[in-house]
């Protein structure tokens, strides 16, 4: 098999790639190589809509089976790429075929890091990256019978999915290693918001504690920490973070650290090899100029556009803000830009009206807002983060200025 | 089946037979109709599923909500007939609702 484009991950980015290939009229043949068996689908819905059961699969499709075969885009799924030769221009699946690309789009995102303790893989301790895993018969057993569940991890998903299930009802305990929730991603202002948040939804948060080993003979029965105690649980959810998939990368000799090495045009050290998504570490301009890897849709989708632009001869480097949300309770996060390296957080209206933002500066220019139950802030601080404004802490926490108006000072 | 009409901006008209419960956004999507790109899958982030539904309407799709015009608020291309399609579910009542779309999407 031959094709002048393989896509290697059904996910979010490799299928924008082929849409977007499509969409700019390119006319030679596309094949998506995936591991998973179903057809391209939303990821955000397994912690949010699709784990709550409130969407069936089909509604988080990203497009209908048909379009592919429409556009002559040819899914090879179940089949996991095992092997890059650079030089013959060719992958090789887990199924011993070999197919060769004229270009090769690196789209895999990351498995579920495991936690690399005793019984860390035993029945019962569950990620959530795919379909499946929301779909384990662990998963829907629990959420129907279990007492108690552990979530590991205080990061979005690990606190999305315990929102879901306290909201079906659940006991949720939540062990997070650091002193405070989401300590990667937000400042502490939020981390303190989201932590009163779940407790006072009644899951039971514990910070700052370290998992030792998950205990049970053929499945989970509970979660041992360090300091000897067990939390019983019927469930484990495990949310601390993925490992980009780039194993084979690595072997094919490419540039890897941290996921593989892009540069603006997200293209790999190795000739005609992109890479996007949450696979690619790449210089991001609202990063200051950082190497950063972005798990997010945005990143995805938006890296997809610049390679498929590229492959036309439409080629523009990748500048665009990073955005993201999340969902828990009646709670809409949204964010724009990036607060990794900030040295100021700005506090604009009161968590205690769960309405609010908070502002990040670094060196005075505001680079970040994370957004509670504040769209308004979300729109108008994409804006002022693409602009760079420079603003004091006095002006940014005034509630009655419009942050667009900033813009115009 | 309600039949939707979903009209580019340079005027190509889109007939849509869609199914009561789904969003305008999800028929759009489904039937490969063009010019709505949906990047956030319908959860009111990312405003790049911009349209225009005609005032006359208004009854039958109702009024924006408060996440939804805040969101609206800066799109390219905004007027007074600005929604966010994936936050108005297709009922039976919009058999013949003609959806125009602006230009660009996004802000
Ligand atoms: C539960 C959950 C909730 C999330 N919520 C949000 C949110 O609210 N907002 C947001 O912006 N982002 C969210 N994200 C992140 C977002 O889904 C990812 O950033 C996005 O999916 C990245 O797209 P991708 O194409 O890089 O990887 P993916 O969408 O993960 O696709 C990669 C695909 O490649 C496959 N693959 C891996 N290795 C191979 C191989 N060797 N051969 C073949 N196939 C392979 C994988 O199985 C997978 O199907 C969430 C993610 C999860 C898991
Ligand atoms: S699909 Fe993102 S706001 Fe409608």
């Amino acid at each position: 098999m031959q094709f002048d484009v393989v896509i290697v991950g059904a996910g979010h980015g490799g299928a924008q790639v082929a849409v977007m290939l499509r969409t700019q009229k390119f006319e030679g043949s596309i094949a998506i190589i995936g591991e998973e068996s179903e057809l391209p689908y939303e990821r955000p819905p397994l912690s949010k809509e699709y784990f709550a059961g409130e969407k069936e699969f089909e509604r988080i499709q990203l497009r209908p089976a048909r379009y592919w075969d429409e556009r002559e885009v040819t899914m090879l799924l179940g089949k996991r790429v095992v092997a890059v030769d650079p030089a013959a221009h060719t992958v090789a699946t887990d199924g011993g075929e070999t197919i060769g690309y004229g270009k090769l789009v690196w789209a895999t995102g990351g498995h579920p890091r495991v936690l690399p303790i005793p019984g860390g893989d035993l029945p019962g301790v569950q990620g959530v990256r795919t379909r499946a895993d929301a779909d384990a018969d662990a998963m829907k057993a629990a959420s129907e019978t279990a007492g108690q569940i552990v979530v590991v991890g205080g990061g979005y998903i690990g606190l999305e999915a315990a929102a879901v299930l306290n909201k079906a009802g659940k006991k949720v305990v939540l062990l997070e290693a650091q002193n405070r929730v989401l300590a990667r991603v937000a400042g502490e202002e939020l981390s303190r918001f989201y932590e009163k948040e779940h407790r006072d939804h009644g899951v039971e948060l514990h910070l700052g504690v370290c998992v030792d080993a998950i205990e049970g003979d053929t499945r989970v029965t509970g979660v041992r920490l360090s300091d000897g105690e067990v939390i019983p649980a019927d469930l484990v959810i495990v949310g601390i973070g993925i490992i980009p998939a780039v194993a084979p990368l690595i072997a094919a000799g490419a540039d890897c650290a941290n996921g593989v090495r892009v540069d603006r045009l997200c293209k790999t050290s190795l000739p005609d090899v992109y890479a996007i998504g949450d696979c690619a570490a790449h210089v991001n301009d609202f990063a200051e100029g950082a190497e950063v890897r972005l798990e997010s849709v945005q990143n995805a989708n938006d890296q997809a556009n610049v390679v498929a632009k590229g492959i036309v001869g439409d080629e523009a480097p990748y500048h665009a803000i990073p955005w993201f949300w999340s969902n828990q309770y009646d709670l809409k996060l949204q964010t724009a830009g990036l607060s990794t390296g900030h040295d100021q957080a700005v506090l604009r209206g009161d968590p205690a009206t769960r309405s609010f933002s908070v502002v990040y500066l670094k060196a005075g220019k505001v680079i970040a807002l994370d957004c509670v139950n504040a769209t308004r802030d979300y729109v108008q601080g994409r804006m002022v983060v693409s602009a760079g404004l420079e603003a004091g802490p006095e002006q940014l926490a005034d509630i009655e200025t419009p942050l667009k108006e900033l813009l115009s000072v | 089946m309600p039949r939707i009409i979903f009209v580019e901006f340079d005027g190509t008209e889109h007939p849509v037979d869609a199914s009561n419960g789904l969003s305008l956004m999800e028929a759009a999507r489904d039937h490969d109709v063009p010019g709505i790109e949906a990047e956030c899958g319908g959860v009111g982030s990312c405003a790049t599923c911009h349209v225009y539904i005609d005032q006359e309407w208004v009854a039958v799709s109702g009024a924006a909500d408060r996440v939804e015009r805040e969101l609206l608020e800066m799109v390219e291309g905004r007027c007074e007939e600005s929604r966010l399609s994936c936050q108005i579910d297709i009922s039976h009542e919009m058999d013949g609702l003609i959806v125009r779309m602006p230009e660009a999407q996004g802000f």
